[in-house]
C-alpha cells in the first residue's frame, strides 16, 4: 500500500506531467474563444468566451480556405494511409514470415528513406510533377506521402506479425478448419491489431506534413490544413488572423486527440515495438 | 533499429518439412518468389519515391538553371557545389541547424529520460492517464504546436511577457521574434514540447527491459536512487537510448515547419532546410504570384 505521502508525490508528479503536455493545446483553444478586440488583451483567458473565429472558418470569410482544404487534409491523409498499410501488411508479412533472400535491405531501405531529408525530395518533385500535371493535384501529394507512411509502417507491422503465433493457423487447419475460415477466424483477429494501430500511426504522420503540403500545392484543389494555416489572413487587412487560425488549429487537433484517448495503449505499443524489434 | 536486426529476421525453418533435396529447393524457391512478390510494391514504391528525385536532384546539382526556365539549362559540374560552400549564408545556416539538434536532442533526452521513468514507475490509477497525455504532443500536427508556442510569447496576442514581468529583460514590449536568440529558444522549445514524448516512449520500452533485480539487488546493497540510476539503469539501456538519439538528431537536423510558421528564417533563425527551400520552390512561388497577383 502506499503512504499519503507516497500518494500525494504521484499527484504532483502527474498534475505536472499533464500541464506539460497538455499547456500548449489549451493556450491555443482559449486564443480560439477571444474575441477579434481580445487577442491582444496580454491575457491566458478570453475576456468572454466567443465562437467569432469558429463561425469565420466554417460559415464565414476564411471558409473558402479552411474547408477545402479540411477536405483535402482528409482525403490524401486517409487514401496514402490506407495505401500504406496495404502493402506494408504484404511486406510485412512476407519479411515476419517468409524466407527469401534480400529482406533486410527491404527493412535497410525502408529506414533510411524514413530518415532521409524531405525538402531534398520536394524540389525535384516539384520540377517533375510540373512537367506531368500532377502538381497541385491529390495524387501528387499522395505518392510523396507513401514515403513517409510505408516506412514506418513496415517496421511497426513486421515487428508486430514476428510476436504472433502463427503456428494456431495450422492447429486451427487440423481441428477442421478450411483454408479461408483459418483465415477469417483465426489470422484476422490475430492481425487485425497491429495493422490497426499502424494506421493511426500512418495516420498522424500524413496528417502531421506540412513541407510537401506547401512545396507541391497552390491553390485550395489539393492545399492540406497545415499548409492553409500559414496561409490565412485577417478578415481585413488590418486584423489579425490569430483568432482564424487558432480555430482551425484546434478542429485539426480534436481527430489527433480523439484517437490518443481510443486507442492510447494501442498506439504506445505500436511506437515502442517497432523501435524496441528493429 | 540496427542493434537487433537478428531478432527481427526469424527464418520459417518450422514450414520445410525434411524430405527429398529436390522438394526442399522447389518450396524455397516458391517461399522466396512469394517473399519478393509481397514485399515488391512496397519496396520499389519506397525507391520510386525518394530515389528517383535524389537521382534528379544530383544530376540537377551540376546544371546552372532557373526553376521557371528548365529548359535553359548549363552544365557546370561541381561549380553549384563550390557556389554553395563558398555562401556565408550556408555556413551560418549549417550552424542554426547543428545548434538546434544539438540542443533539442540533449534536452529531450534528459527530459525523456525523466518521462519515461516516471511512467514506468507510476502508479496503476495514473499510468494510463500519463500516456494518454503525453501522446497528445506526439499526434499533434507540428505546426499547430508552432503556432501555439508563437501565440503564447507574440508581442500582441501574448500573455507570456505580462506572466514574467518581474524577470529582467522581460516586459510588455519584449519582442521574442525580432532576435536569433530569443526566437530560436521559442522555436527551440515547440520542437522539443512535440517530439519529447516519441524519445520518452523508446527509452520506456528501454526501461522496460533492464531486469528488476538488478536495480533491486543495487538497493539492497545501499546504493542510492542516483547510483541506481546512474551505474544499473543507464548501462543497460545503452541499446535503446542510442537508437532515440539517432532517431531523433536525423529528424531535428531538417527542422522546418516551427521555423517557417515563428519566423520565416529571419533575424538568423534560417536553417537549412528553409535555405533550400527559399531559394528554389520559395523563389518560384514568390515569382509567380508577381506575374498573377
Amino acid at each position: 500500500m502506499l503512504s499519503t505521502k507516497q500518494k500525494l508525490g504521484w499527484a504532483i508528479v502527474t498534475v505536472l506531467v499533464l500541464i506539460y503536455a497538455l499547456f500548449p493545446v489549451l493556450s491555443i483553444l482559449m486564443t480560439s474563444f477571444k474575441s477579434p478586440a481580445d487577442l491582444a488583451s496580454g491575457k491566458f483567458l478570453p475576456a468572454q468566451f466567443v465562437t467569432d473565429n469558429y463561425e469565420q472558418i466554417f460559415v464565414g470569410d476564411a471558409k473558402d480556405l479552411f474547408l477545402p482544404a479540411l477536405w483535402n487534409s482528409i482525403g490524401i491523409s486517409l487514401i496514402a494511409t490506407f495505401i500504406a498499410v496495404v502493402l506494408a501488411t504484404l511486406c510485412a508479412y512476407a519479411i515476419a514470415r517468409l524466407d527469401f533472400p534480400g529482406k533486410r535491405i527491404v527493412l535497410t531501405t525502408a529506414l533510411m528513406v524514413s530518415m532521409f531529408p524531405v525538402i531534398s525530395i520536394v524540389t525535384p518533385l516539384f520540377n517533375l510533377w510540373r512537367q506531368v500535371g500532377l502538381y497541385d493535384t491529390w495524387l501528387g501529394l499522395i505518392i510523396p506521402y507513401l514515403s513517409l507512411t510505408l516506412p514506418i509502417s513496415i517496421w511497426t507491422l513486421a515487428a508486430f506479425f514476428q510476436q504472433i503465433p502463427w503456428d494456431l493457423e495450422r492447429a486451427a487447419q487440423v481441428d477442421g478448419a478450411s483454408t479461408w475460415q483459418a483465415f477469417r477466424k483465426v489470422i484476422v483477429p490475430l492481425t487485425a491489431p497491429g495493422v490497426f494501430t499502424t494506421a493511426i500511426i500512418a495516420f498522424f504522420i500524413a496528417w502531421n506534413d506540412f513541407v510537401y503540403g506547401i512545396g507541391l500545392t497552390s491553390t485550395s484543389a489539393a492545399r492540406p490544413v497545415p499548409a492553409a494555416l500559414a496561409f490565412f489572413t485577417g478578415a481585413s487587412q488590418f486584423e489579425d488572423p490569430a483568432g482564424a487560425i487558432s480555430a482551425a488549429a484546434i478542429i485539426v487537433t480534436i481527430p489527433v486527440v480523439l484517437l490518443v484517448l481510443a486507442f492510447q495503449r494501442q498506439i504506445v505499443s505500436g511506437l515502442t515495438q517497432g523501435a524496441v524489434k528493429g | 533499429m540496427s542493434t537487433t536486426v537478428d531478432s527481427s529476421t526469424p527464418t520459417s525453418q518450422t514450414n520445410r518439412a525434411p524430405k527429398g533435396k529436390r522438394q526442399i529447393s522447389d518450396r524455397v524457391r516458391a517461399e522466396r518468389k512469394l517473399g519478393w512478390l509481397l514485399a515488391g510494391p512496397a519496396f520499389i514504391i519506397m525507391l520510386l519515391v525518394t530515389l528517383y528525385p535524389i537521382a534528379q536532384a544530383v544530376y540537377d546539382s551540376l546544371f546552372s538553371f532557373r526553376l521557371t526556365a528548365p529548359g535553359d539549362k548549363e552544365f557546370v559540374f561541381l561549380g553549384n557545389y563550390a557556389t554553395v560552400f563558398s555562401d556565408i549564408l550556408f555556413w551560418k545556416d549549417l550552424g542554426v541547424t547543428l545548434l538546434i539538434t544539438v540542443v533539442t536532442v540533449g534536452v529531450e533526452l534528459v527530459l525523456g529520460l525523466a518521462l519515461a521513468l516516471v511512467m514506468h514507475s507510476a502508479i496503476k490509477a495514473t499510468r494510463g492517464l500519463l500516456r494518454t497525455a503525453i501522446l497528445v504532443p506526439y499526434g499533434i500536427i507540428t505546426v499547430v504546436s508552432a503556432f501555439a508556442w508563437f501565440y503564447a510569447f507574440d508581442i500582441t496576442t501574448g500573455y507570456v511577457n505580462n506572466w514574467f514581468d518581474w524577470v529582467p529583460g522581460i516586459g510588455p514590449d519584449f519582442n521574442w521574434f525580432s532576435s536569433a536568440g530569443p526566437a530560436l529558444s521559442i522555436i527551440m522549445a515547440s520542437e522539443i514540447w512535440k517530439t519529447t514524448p516519441f524519445i520518452s516512449l523508446l527509452l520506456l520500452s528501454g526501461l522496460a527491459q533492464v531486469p528488476g533485480e538488478l536495480s533491486e539487488a543495487a538497493r539492497v546493497d545501499g546504493a542510492s536512487a542516483w547510483q541506481r540510476l546512474t551505474k544499473v539503469i543507464l548501462p543497460n539501456m545503452k541499446a535503446a537510448i542510442m537508437v532515440a538519439v539517432v532517431f531523433r538528431a536525423l529528424d531535428a537536423f531538417r527542422i522546418f515547419d516551427n521555423i517557417f510558421i515563428m519566423t520565416q528564417g529571419q533575424y538568423g533563425t534560417e536553417a537549412l532546410s528553409l535555405l533550400a527551400y527559399r531559394t528554389s520552390i520559395g523563389r518560384w512561388k514568390l515569382a509567380s504570384a508577381r506575374r498573377s497577383p
